[in-house]
């Protein structure tokens, strides 16, 4: 059986902030790339996917952290995904009833949830070994990152692809959307573009701190 | 220093593992069945609303519309919650008949691709088609709607009927991108044949059913909105 930490470290805002941008599960985890790549070519499929995935990740990881005493250690794999496909079915009956279009548009990877790696990972790694609340702050953020992610992908293969965002036209109609961003391969350029960004600003950042140290050092010998 | 014995983990007994996934698929089933209850009159109202968008989209000089099921080789008029295969006859002001809407299914990828196409007893003709439910990965709902050339092969794909309305004149079947002969024949999207196939069986099967039972209740059909 799952044995809970000796003494469980406190609720903090970090645990909340984490998932947002310093351990983000698309830009620095990696995780759950197929929906990232897949649903991305517009900002309302994004957000639409981001909002179903914090549903299935905050439910599945409460529900989880509320058995995590109770679930042997053997079968904890099998009970975690028949909690988050549980969770997905909700999702797939609930985008049904509030928009047909958006379910047709989400098309199988509504019910792909359930093998979203990043869901399971955060139900094995965190949620079977924290409380209920901690368990479901972490997924809160964890899925606003995710969401932030999707989106973030979604608005310039939107705005490229179709010179829209949020189906509003935002360039003139002589502006010639650019296919491939809202084709498979585009998923991948912006991921790549956006990975390179965020690392340049990243390592820049540490530059700066690295040289901000050895200025000190100095200082402190002269 | 702990001996060998003391490191291997206890095994819960079967008792307690059966216990532990019957209690969560307990709680699954629960929550799943709540839902489906709640949502499922929802879901039947949109596909309500959906299905009669469609049906005024591709038939767009109808301004009312009436639901017949199929009974054998007859048809009865009907209402949207009717079990059965439905068909829909769409009208103008003059009540006279604009057209035929009817469903066509196959099997896709992942589940079942539902469309809805508008049938003209008149010319034998299918004049359009919308999707109506697909959980295919996306892209297919929006090439085979949005594919100008593919749109083309419905000014007037040819489902007309023999003499004796039995069945089609010609097989309905997608043919190559850029080999199509003959007004029975789909010319598939370049780099999507497998989604061109598709629409072709979906739509080959349908008429075969359905285009005969049209015929011989044509004139039913003309008269139902005056009655």
């Amino acid at each position: 059986m799952t044995q809970p930490t000796k003494q469980e470290a406190p609720l903090t805002m970090d645990v909340f902030t984490n998932g947002l941008w310093k351990d983000n599960p698309v830009f620095v985890m990696m995780l759950g790339l197929c929906p990232v790549l897949a649903v991305t070519n517009s900002v309302i499929n994004s957000l639409a996917m981001g909002i179903a995935s914090i549903f299935v990740l905050v439910c599945s990881n409460t529900l989880v952290s509320m058995l995590r005493h109770f679930i042997p250690k053997q079968v904890r794999i099998t009970t975690y995904i028949i909690i988050i496909a549980t969770f997905v079915t909700l999702v797939d009956y609930m985008i049904q009833a509030i928009s047909l279009d958006l379910y047709n548009r989400l098309g199988a990877f509504i019910q792909l949830i359930v093998v979203n790696c990043l869901i399971l990972g955060r139900a094995e790694a965190y949620a079977s070994k924290n409380n209920v609340l901690k368990s479901a702050v972490s997924a809160l953020g964890m899925g606003l990152g995710f969401t932030l992610a999707l989106v973030m992908l979604g608005s310039v293969r939107e705005l490229l692809g179709a010179g829209q965002l949020l189906g509003y036209q935002v360039f003139s109609t002589q502006f010639e959307p650019w296919v491939v961003m809202i084709l498979p391969p585009g998923g991948f350029i912006v991921l790549g573009s956006w990975l390179l960004l965020i690392n340049y600003f990243k390592q820049r950042k540490i530059g700066k701190l690295i040289a901000a140290e050895s200025a000190s050092h100095c200082s402190i010998k002269s | 220093m702990s001996t060998p014995e003391t490191d291997v983990p206890e095994f819960p007994s079967s008792a307690k593992l059966i216990s532990s996934l019957g209690l969560v698929a307990m709680i699954s089933g629960l929550l799943v069945v709540l839902v489906y209850e709640f949502t499922k009159p929802i879901i039947a109202e949109n596909q309500r609303l959906a299905t009669e968008r469609a049906i005024f989209k591709i038939l767009p000089n109808a301004v009312t519309r009436l639901t017949f099921v199929v009974k054998g080789e007859r048809l009865e008029l009907a209402d949207d919650k009717n079990t059965g295969e439905l068909i829909y006859a769409a009208y103008d002001n003059n009540k006279q008949l604009v057209g035929i809407a009817l469903n066509a299914a196959a099997q896709g990828y992942q589940d079942s691709v539902k469309l809805l196409y508008a049938f003209q007893p008149n010319t034998g003709c299918i004049t359009g088609f919308d999707v109506l439910k697909s959980t295919e990965t996306p892209g297919f709902g929006t090439k085979i709607t949005s594919d100008i050339g593919f749109l083309a092969n419905f000014k007037c794909l040819t489902a007309s009927v023999n003499t004796e309305k039995s069945t089609l004149n010609h097989e309905i079947r997608t043919v190559r991108h850029g080999t199509k002969q003959h007004p029975w024949e789909i010319d598939a999207i370049s780099g999507s044949t497998i989604t061109s196939n598709a629409v072709g069986r979906m739509l080959n099967q349908s008429a075969q059913s359905l285009h005969p039972i049209v015929m011989q209740n044509l004139d039913a059909l003309k008269k139902a909105q005056e009655q």
